[in-house]
C-alpha cells in the first residue's frame, strides 16, 4: 500500500574516482577513503561469456561458463589488447581464442553468435566492476584510474582507455601497475629510498625501479615483458598433463574444450598449492576416467625455471638504465599472484640481495595503488606525486627503413620532442610520418604505432615547406601529435591511422552502442523495480482485505479497490514502468480509506492493551 | 634558453645536481597534470605543456654532456663530428688488440687498454668541468669552441670504452672463437649457443 519512494536522481553525492586493476586473470576495484585505500568488492575474474540469449556476462559466473560453455567464453583477453592478427600467432597456439573472420585490420573475437573486439570484451569486465563499485558506494561511478603493465606500448594503452570509455567510464589516468604498487606501499610506510617493484602477474611481467623522496615517487627506469606470466606456467603444466593423459588413456583430449578447461583448473589448483606445501596433485575426472599425478616442488621448480629466468634479464637491464647498483636497492616489493611461488621469491632475493616485502596482499596492492592515484587526482591526497616514465623509445621512420629516435625510453612523462618536416618533391601537398615504438635500429624490428598524414600543405618547391611536428607523450603514456606551419604559424590538421587498434570513429560507435545497451538495461531495471513495488502493494492490499475494517467500506469503495487491482495486474507485464507506477498510485488512492480504518482500529487496540498481530 | 627558464635558472654550464633536483620536484608538484584533473581544458593543457617542458629540461640539464650539447646548440655552435686526430694511434693499436683477442689472444691486454681509456675519460670529464667554470665566469665563444672539441673527444673515447666492454663481456660468456670471421669494432655478436 503506501510506499516509501526514494528518488536517486535528487541525491548527488560528490562522485568518487575509483581505482581499477584490470588484470589478465582477475580484476579489482578500490577507492580512497579518509583512512586510506580500500577494496570495494570481491575479486572479479577477467572472464567474459555470452549467454544463450546473447547477453554478455563477466566475472565469476563467466568463469564457471569456461567449463560449461567454453566456445562462448573468453579469458586472458588482456594479451590481445592493442595487438594485430600477425603478432598474436604465438598466443593462438596457447590460448583458445576464437578469432572471427575479417580480423585483418581489427582483431575480433567470436563468443557464440556475438563478435567483439578485445576492448569490448574488457569493457564488460569494467562494467561489472563499475556496477560493483556503485553498489558498494551507493551512488554513480563515472570516473576511474585504470592500471596497465608498465611495459604496455601506446596501442595497448590506447586499447585499455577505449575499453574504459566503452564501459561508460571517464578514464582520468592510466597508471603503471608496479608504480601503483609502490604508491600503495610507500604511502603507507612513508618510505624514502630506492625501491624495486617486481610484478609477475597472470600474463605480464614488469620491473620498475623508483626513488621515493619527500612524497615524490620518481620512476627511474622500467622494463618488462607483456607476454610473460602465470599463464605460461599453467601452460607448461598443461603440456605435461596432456602428454601423460595421451599415454595413459590413449586419447588426445587437447581438442576437447571442456576437458582442457577442467584440466587447466586442476593444474592451477596444484600450482597454487605448491606455494604452501612441498607436494600437490593434479587431479582430473572426466567422463568416468581419472587422471592423477603427484607433483613435487623440485619437479615444479625445474619445470618453471626457464619462465622465471626470463624475468631476470629485464631486471638487469632496468638496473642499468636506472644507473643503480644492486647494493643501492633499499627495498624490493613483490606484486602479482605469481610472486607467491617460492622459486620466484628466492630468485628475486638472490638477484637484488634483499628480502622482498610481502606484507601487502600481492593480489590487491595494484588496485589499492590505483585508488591512491585516484585520491591524488581528486585532491584528497595532497603530499604524494607520481613521476612515471615511458617504457619504450619513440621514433620516426627515416630513409632506408631506419628509425630516428625522438623520445628515449625511461624519459619522465609527459615528455615531448619537436621535429621539422619538409616536402621531397615540387608541389607535394602532404607528408606522411610513420611513428614507431621500440629500441631497435630498423623500423621493421620496432612496433608500428601509427601513420600521421600532414595534409593541406600549400604547393611549393621541394624542401621549402616547414612543418613543425610536436610529439607529446602524455601522463598516461599515450602519444599526441600536433603540427604547425612554421611560416604561417597556423595549426596543421593531422590524420591519424593507428596501425593496431581502433580508430576514433570505431570507438565512438562502440560507445554509442553500449550507451544504447545501458539504456535498455536501465529501462529493464526500472520495470523490474516497479513490478517489485507492485508485488508489495498487491500483497499488502490482499492482507488488508482480510481485516475486519474491510467490511466498513461502502460497496463503491470496495469495487474501486477491485478495479485498481485488476488494472494494475493488466499493466504488470507491460514493459512500461510509468504505467505500472500510475496504477500503483491508483490503488494507493483507492485503499487510502481502508488504510485509515485499519490504522485507527490498531491504535484503539493498542490503547486497550490488546496484542496486535502484524 | 627555454630549459633554464623552465627551472628558474640563469643559463650557466656548471650546475649543482641537488639544487636542480629540488627545483624540478618543486615545479613538478606545482604543475603536474595530476593537480589539474578536474580543471578547465585550457588549464589542463597548460599543465601538460609546462610539465612536458619541465621534464625535457630536467632530463637535458641533469647530465653534463647533454647539458653542454644543448648549451652549444642554443649558441648556434654545430656539434663537432670529427674523430680527434690525436687519438688515431691509440685506436689503431686497440683494433689490433681486439682482433688478437677475437682470435684467441690474451684478453688481459684488452683489460689494460680499457684502463687507459677509462683514465682518459676521467681526465676529459675533469677538463670539461674546468671549461664549464671558465665559461661561466668569462662567457666567451672561444671557450665554447674548446668545450665543443672536448665533447667530441669524450664521445669518441666513451664509444671505445663501450666497445671494449662489449668484447670483454662477450669474452666472459663465450669461449674465444678461433679463425673464421674477424669483425671490426662493435660487430655483431656471435649467435647465442647453449650455456654450459
Amino acid at each position: 500500500m503506501s510506499t516509501l519512494q526514494i528518488d536517486f536522481g535528487d541525491t548527488k553525492p560528490q562522485s568518487k574516482i575509483v581505482g581499477i586493476d584490470l588484470g589478465t586473470t582477475n580484476s579489482l576495484v578500490a577507492v580512497m577513503d579518509l583512512t586510506g585505500p580500500r577494496i570495494l568488492s570481491g575479486i572479479v575474474p577477467s572472464v567474459v561469456s555470452v549467454t544463450a540469449s546473447g547477453d554478455a556476462i563477466a566475472g565469476a559466473k563467466a568463469r564457471d561458463a569456461l567449463v560449461t560453455q567454453p566456445e562462448r567464453t573468453v579469458y586472458s583477453v588482456k594479451r590481445l589488447m592493442g595487438r594485430g592478427l600477425a603478432d598474436i600467432q604465438n598466443e593462438l597456439k596457447l590460448f583458445p581464442f576464437r578469432i572471427a573472420e575479417g580480423s585483418e585490420s581489427v582483431l575480433r573475437l567470436r563468443l557464440g553468435g556475438v563478435v567483439m573486439t578485445p576492448p569490448e570484451v574488457s569493457a564488460h569486465v569494467l562494467r561489472k566492476l563499475k556496477l560493483d563499485a556503485e553498489n558498494a558506494l551507493g551512488g554513480p561511478v563515472t570516473q576511474a584510474v585504470i592500471t596497465v603493465p608498465a611495459y604496455f606500448n601506446d596501442a595497448q594503452r590506447q586499447a585499455t582507455k577505449d575499453a574504459g570509455r566503452i564501459a561508460g567510464l571517464d578514464v582520468l589516468r592510466l597508471v603503471n601497475e608496479p608504480t601503483a604498487a609502490a604508491l600503495a606501499y610507500g604511502l603507507d610506510k612513508r618510505k624514502q629510498g630506492i625501491v624495486a617493484v617486481y610484478d609477475l602477474g597472470g600474463g605480464t611481467f614488469d620491473i620498475s625501479i623508483l626513488r621515493l623522496q619527500e612524497g615524490i615517487f620518481e620512476v627511474l627506469a622500467t622494463n618488462g615483458d607483456t607476454h610473460l606470466g602465470g599463464d605460461d606456467i599453467d601452460h607448461l603444466l598443461m603440456q605435461v598433463a596432456l602428454e601423460d593423459i595421451r599415454a595413459e588413456w590413449d586419447e588426445d583430449i587437447s581438442a576437447d574444450s571442456t576437458a582442457v578447461q577442467l584440466l587447466r583448473r586442476a593444474v592451477i589448483k596444484a600450482k597454487e598449492q605448491l606455494s604452501f606445501v612441498p607436494e600437490a596433485s593434479i587431479d582430473l575426472e572426466y567422463r568416468g576416467r581419472r587422471y592423477q599425478r603427484t607433483l613435487t616442488i623440485d619437479v615444479f621448480d625445474r619445470l618453471i625455471r626457464p619462465v622465471i629466468d626470463r624475468t631476470l634479464r629485464p631486471c638487469r637491464a632496468c638496473l642499468q638504465d636506472a644507473k643503480i647498483a644492486v647494493e643501492e636497492i633499499d627495498e624490493v616489493v613483490l606484486v602479482g599472484g605469481s610472486t607467491r611461488i617460492p622459486l620466484v621469491r628466492s630468485e628475486v632475493e638472490k638477484l637484488f640481495r634483499a628480502r622482498p616485502h610481502t606484507e601487502l596482499n600481492p593480489d590487491e596492492v595494484v588496485a589499492l595503488g590505483a585508488a591512491v592515484q585516484a585520491g591524488i587526482l581528486a585532491g584528497d591526497v595532497q603530499d604524494a606525486l607520481l613521476l612515471d616514465v615511458t617504457p619504450l623509445s619513440l621514433g620516426i621512420e627515416t630513409m632506408g627503413g631506419l628509425t630516428s629516435k625522438l623520445i628515449l625510453r625511461n624519459s619522465t612523462i609527459p615528455a615531448s620532442a619537436t621535429e621539422v618536416f619538409t616536402t621531397g618533391v615540387d608541389g607535394q601537398t602532404n607528408v606522411l610520418i610513420h611513428v614507431v615504438q621500440g629500441e631497435r635500429e630498423l623500423v621493421k624490428d620496432c612496433r608500428s604505432l601509427a601513420r600521421f598524414d600532414l595534409k593541406g600543405i600549400a604547393p611549393m618547391p621541394a624542401g621549402m615547406a616547414r612543418i613543425e611536428v610536436r610529439f607529446l607523450i602524455d601522463a598516461n603514456g599515450i602519444l599526441n601529435v600536433t603540427a604547425r606551419d612554421q611560416r604561417t604559424g597556423t595549426e596543421h590538421s593531422v590524420d591519424v591511422k593507428p596501425s593496431y587498434g581502433l580508430t576514433e570513429g570505431q570507438v565512438e560507435a562502440m560507445i554509442l552502442e553500449s550507451v544504447e545497451k545501458a539504456e535498455q538495461d536501465f529501462a529493464a531495471r526500472q520495470v523490474r523495480e516497479a513490478q517489485v513495488e507492485a508485488d508489495a502493494v498487491l500483497a499488502a492490499t490482499e492482507r488488508a482485505r482480510k481485516e475486519p475494517g474491510y467490511l466498513d467500506l461502502t460497496d463503491e469503495e470496495r469495487s474501486a479497490i477491485d478495479t485498481a487491482i485488476n488494472e494494475l495486474l493488466v499493466v504488470y507485464h507491460s514493459d512500461n514502468h510509468e504505467l505500472i507506477r500510475a496504477k500503483i498510485d491508483q490503488l494507493d488512492v483507492a485503499t487510502q480509506k481502508l488504510a485509515e480504518i485499519i490504522m485507527n482500529s490498531a491504535v484503539g487496540a493498542a490503547l486497550k492493551g490488546t496484542k496486535i498481530d502484524a | 634558453m627555454q630549459y633554464y627558464e623552465a627551472l628558474g635558472l640563469k643559463p650557466q654550464l656548471a650546475l649543482g645536481l641537488d639544487d636542480l633536483k629540488k627545483r624540478f620536484y618543486e615545479r613538478s608538484r606545482q604543475w603536474h597534470p595530476d593537480r589539474f584533473s578536474r580543471a578547465e581544458p585550457a588549464q589542463q593543457q597548460q599543465a601538460l605543456d609546462t610539465t612536458a617542458l619541465l621534464n625535457d629540461a630536467f632530463r637535458t640539464l641533469r647530465d653534463p654532456i647533454s647539458r653542454a650539447e644543448y648549451f652549444l646548440k642554443q649558441n648556434q655552435i654545430e656539434l663537432s663530428k670529427e674523430a680527434p686526430p690525436e687519438l688515431l694511434e691509440e685506436v689503431f693499436e686497440l683494433n689490433m688488440i681486439l682482433d688478437a683477442v677475437r682470435d684467441g689472444g690474451d684478453p688481459s691486454q684488452l683489460t689494460a687498454s680499457r684502463e687507459v681509456f677509462a683514465g682518459m675519460l676521467t681526465q676529459t670529464d675533469a677538463s670539461l668541468h674546468a671549461l664549464f667554470e671558465s665559461y661561466d665566469s668569462r662567457g666567451d665563444r672561444a671557450t665554447l669552441r674548446e668545450i665543443n672539441d672536448c665533447l667530441s673527444r669524450r664521445r669518441y673515447i666513451s664509444n671505445l670504452v663501450r666497445d671494449v666492454d662489449k668484447e670483454l663481456s662477450r669474452d666472459a660468456h663465450n669461449p674465444p672463437r678461433r679463425g673464421g670471421e674477424t669483425d671490426s669494432l662493435g660487430g655483431p655478436s656471435p649467435a647465442p649457443g647453449p650455456v654450459r
